[in-house]
Order: structure tokens, then C-alpha cells, then sequence
């Protein structure tokens, strides 16, 4: 009777689901969320990383004193430098899980539409046609950019604890300036489509608030591109030497 | 009007198909581009050639049946199905580009005919209610408010043409799929299965192979029905609410 009645709760019951983390993971939309969330992180840290920069502005002595301070965030409860890498370790997964559902959904996408039109049309937006290799380009800066000013692998100055007199060496160097300036050029448009496809991922968008979200975009977008390029632009001028 | 047409001619599914020009004399501006399509068959078939293949049903615009991509655009120039597409926005001595819905998940049958069951599909993993059988309910019962019947209806004119999927540059279903998530969903009706739904079709619609979204747009430009491309941003918040209820019913 036991067993009987028993197989019967069996028969009656709803197949479960799969969990959560394979779900999202494993489903296009899902891969998107992940896209959108450490999109939306990195964008939060390129916010704080650019105002941290203008900084340079207020001369030698209160950037290098800036600098060791974020070594410092934290303390006493975290022991030195820990924040540092908590946040590093943040924004390295943050990096990897965008690239990776970048490169799994691309591939999908190209596979979903084997045949091109035979008559070909410009179609969307530069910024939004411009995502993947945006991105790549994006990539491949981010490692440039912790070798020369994190590191200091590639730095003409290379001096730790001085990254005011590494940051101007760095800028001293013409085709270093051209690469920084393509490169946030190529951020400022990532934004521009990232920002507002996140919100649209992420469920948030709706018609009445699509303006919104696209106008934020935009202001993000020219915001952090300003900002970030108002650095080399300072040391090429002289404002910053 | 004479018209240069160049259509995708391919035997059967397995063959392989070619751009095919072919003169057309005689088309009057009030025909529609499938009576401009008729006409040619007409002619193909006195020379002794093969018809055009395409799909047609209604002819009213309604039924879904009908599309092809014109000149690059999914039904024409025109924000409409292309058998309501007249040949009046056409002029005399163009070339027009006529090619099958392109996606993986789309496969030509035959020239401009294309395999558009992933969408039964998609819609038999969840786009429908289930309710018992028996004499119809009492209409008060269910009080629908006025804004949520308009939504629900907005998304309900969805004819599941393809549209969307042929304009999409990543072949996704994207749209399509969150009309029908978005009119079920908003009902009261469509509420006790509201997360196995979106979870149930989103699945599908991957496993037909449809591509990803990547928020261009050209869906929501190319929906004769308009079905706007914010429906994807409610359909994305229900399946992440659904994930994180664990597809559990409300």
C-alpha cells in the first residue's frame, strides 16, 4: 500500500526544474543577464576610475597621494591592499564572464543565420553593429593598459608608488596617446549600445521609459570618453607634465 | 509598369539555389506583389517554365502566411504583409530583389517557401492556456482591466509571419516569442502557468536554434504588426523572475 501510494505522488508530480545558475546559463536570454550584470559593474567601476583620473588635474603630490589611499580603503577591517584585490578579482571575473557569453552567443548567432541576403542593407546603428569587435578592441586595451600602468611591464618610468610620473611618461609616447584615445572612442560607443541593451535585458526597459534609458546611455557614453581622454589630452597640451 | 525582378529559385530543400532574373511587363501599380507574382507565374507557366513557389493565404494582411524579403526589407518597403504591399511604391524600370526569410531555424522548402514549423513549436511549449473544457464562462467573472486587455491585444496581433526572425542579423525569435509571452501573461487566464510559459518557450526557442538578441531593432522595425521591441525587455524580466521563483507556479 505504502509503495503503491507512493508511486502514485510520482505519477501526479510536476517535473522539477533545473536549478537556477543552469537555467540562466544555459538559455540565451540567461547568458545576456550575465552580459548585462558584469556590464553594468564595469561600467560602475569605468565611472569611479574615470573621476578617480581628473584628479591628475590637481598636480603630483594629491594623485600619488590618491593612489596610495586606495590601497588603504578598508582598513583597519580589511587588511592592506585587500580591497585592491577584492575589486580586482571583481572586475576579472566581470571581464571573463562578459567575454566568454560574448564569444557563446556570437557564435550562436552567427550559426542561427547561415544565409546573407543576396541584397544587402545597412542595418542598425554603428554602435550597435560595432559590439563584438568594440569589445575585442576593448579586450585587447584592457591588457595594454594594465601592463603599462599597473604593472609598469611597459612603462617608460615604471616607477612603483608614482603613478603620476608613469601615467605622464606613458602619454609622452604619441602612438601610446593615438591607442588610448581609439580606445575610449571605442568604449564611448560600447556604452552607448551597452548601457541601454542591458536595461533592455535586464527587464527594466518599457516603452515609457526607453527615452530615458537611451538619453542615459548616451550621457554615460560621452561622459566616460570625456573624462577618460581629458587625461592624455592634459599631458599633450602641458597641462599635465 | 515593367520590372526588372531578381528571386531566389531553389528545386527542393537539398538543392542548391541561385538569384534568377526574369522581365515582367505589364504589372499595374494597383496589384499587390503577390497578384505581381501571380502574374508572372501566369507567364512562367504559358512558357512552360516552373512557377514561383511562395506562401499565401488570406491576402487580407491577417493571416501570416505570406512574406519574403524585398529589396533586403522582410515584406517590402512598406510597414505591412506583402501581399497588402502594392505595386504603386515600386517604380517603372527598377530592379527588385526577392529572396526567401533567411535563419537556420527557417529552412527553404522551395524558392521563396520557407519551413516556419519551429514557431508551432515554440508556441506549443507554452503560448496557450490551459482551461477546462464545458460551456463558456461567465464573462463577468474574470475582470480584465481596460490597459491590460489593450496590452494583451497589442501583443495578440502577432500573425507569426517571420518577419523578425528573417530581419534579425542573429536569426532570433526574440520577438515572436515575447508577443505571445506578453499577451498570455498580462491576462488573469494566462497567469497560472505565467512562469512555465516564458521558461517553457524560451527553451524551445533555443533549442530550435534561433539566434540570441542583441537589441538592433530590426525586428520591431520589420513587424508588420507592430509589435514593439520593449515586449523583449518584459519577456527577459519574466523569465528572470520565473528562473528565480525556480519555474514554480505562483
Amino acid at each position: 500500500m505504502v509503495l503503491a501510494s507512493g508511486s502514485m505522488a510520482l505519477a501526479t508530480r510536476t517535473e522539477r526544474t533545473p536549478s537556477l545558475i543552469g537555467s540562466v546559463w544555459r538559455s540565451t536570454v540567461g547568458k545576456k543577464a550575465v552580459m548585462a550584470v558584469t556590464g553594468v559593474i564595469m561600467l560602475a567601476y569605468l565611472v569611479a576610475h574615470m573621476l578617480g583620473n581628473l584628479k591628475v588635474f590637481f598636480g603630483a603630490g594629491e594623485f600619488n597621494h590618491y593612489g596610495a589611499w586606495i590601497r588603504t580603503i578598508g582598513e583597519p577591517f580589511l587588511h592592506h591592499k585587500w580591497f585592491l584585490w577584492i575589486a580586482r578579482v571583481v572586475l576579472g571575473s566581470a571581464v571573463v564572464l562578459h567575454g566568454v557569453a560574448a564569444f557563446q552567443l556570437s557564435r550562436r548567432d552567427l550559426a542561427a543565420r547561415p544565409a546573407k541576403y543576396a541584397h544587402a542593407r545597412r542595418r542598425a546603428s554603428y554602435a550597435t553593429r560595432t559590439m563584438r569587435w568594440g569589445g575585442v578592441i576593448l579586450a585587447l586595451f584592457i591588457v595594454w593598459h594594465i601592463l603599462d600602468l599597473t604593472t609598469l611591464t611597459v612603462n617608460p618610468n615604471a616607477e612603483e608608488g608614482r603613478p603620476y610620473e608613469n601615467l605622464v611618461a606613458s602619454f609622452d609616447r604619441p602612438p601610446v596617446t593615438a591607442l588610448y584615445i581609439v580606445a575610449m572612442l571605442a568604449l564611448g560607443l560600447h556604452i552607448r549600445h551597452g548601457f541601454w541593451s542591458a536595461a533592455q535585458t535586464l527587464g527594466a526597459n518599457s516603452p515609457r521609459r526607453d527615452r530615458l534609458f537611451k538619453v542615459l546611455a548616451n550621457a554615460l557614453a560621452l561622459l566616460l570618453t570625456c573624462g577618460f581622454i581629458a587625461v592624455p589630452v592634459g599631458v599633450m597640451t602641458g597641462v599635465v607634465s | 509598369m515593367n520590372l526588372t525582378l531578381r528571386i531566389w529559385r531553389q528545386r527542393t530543400a537539398d538543392a542548391a539555389g541561385a538569384m534568377t532574373s526574369y522581365e515582367v511587363s505589364g504589372i499595374s501599380e494597383d496589384m499587390s506583389f503577390l497578384e505581381m507574382l501571380d502574374h508572372l507565374n501566369e507567364e512562367l507557366i504559358l512558357a512552360g517554365d516552373e512557377p514561383v513557389a511562395f506562401d499565401h493565404d488570406c491576402r487580407e494582411g491577417i493571416c501570416g502566411a505570406c512574406g519574403m524579403v524585398i529589396n533586403g526589407q522582410a515584406h517590402g518597403p512598406e510597414r505591412t504583409t506583402t501581399c497588402q504591399l502594392h505595386m504603386r511604391h515600386f517604380a517603372d524600370g527598377d530592379t527588385v530583389d526577392v529572396e526567401p526569410w533567411r535563419a537556420a531555424a527557417f529552412p527553404v522548402v522551395k524558392d521563396l517557401v520557407v519551413d516556419r514549423s519551429a514557431f508551432d513549436r515554440v508556441i506549443g511549449s507554452g503560448g496557450y492556456v490551459s482551461v477546462p473544457t464545458g460551456s463558456a464562462p461567465e464573462a463577468h467573472a474574470t475582470p480584465v482591466p481596460k490597459p491590460v486587455a489593450d496590452l494583451a491585444f497589442e501583443h495578440a496581433e502577432c500573425i507569426g509571419c517571420g518577419a523578425c526572425v528573417a530581419a534579425c542579423p542573429n536569426g532570433s525569435a526574440m520577438l515572436f516569442t515575447s508577443a505571445k509571452v506578453v499577451h498570455l501573461n498580462a491576462l488573469p487566464q494566462g497567469a497560472p502557468e505565467r512562469e512555465s510559459r516564458v521558461l517553457g518557450m524560451v527553451g524551445a526557442m533555443d533549442a530550435e536554434g534561433f539566434g540570441g538578441c542583441t537589441n538592433t531593432g530590426e525586428c520591431a522595425t520589420a513587424c508588420p504588426k507592430g509589435i514593439p521591441l520593449q515586449s523583449i525587455a518584459t519577456m527577459n524580466r519574466e523569465f528572470l523572475r520565473a528562473s528565480l521563483r525556480g519555474g514554480r507556479g505562483a
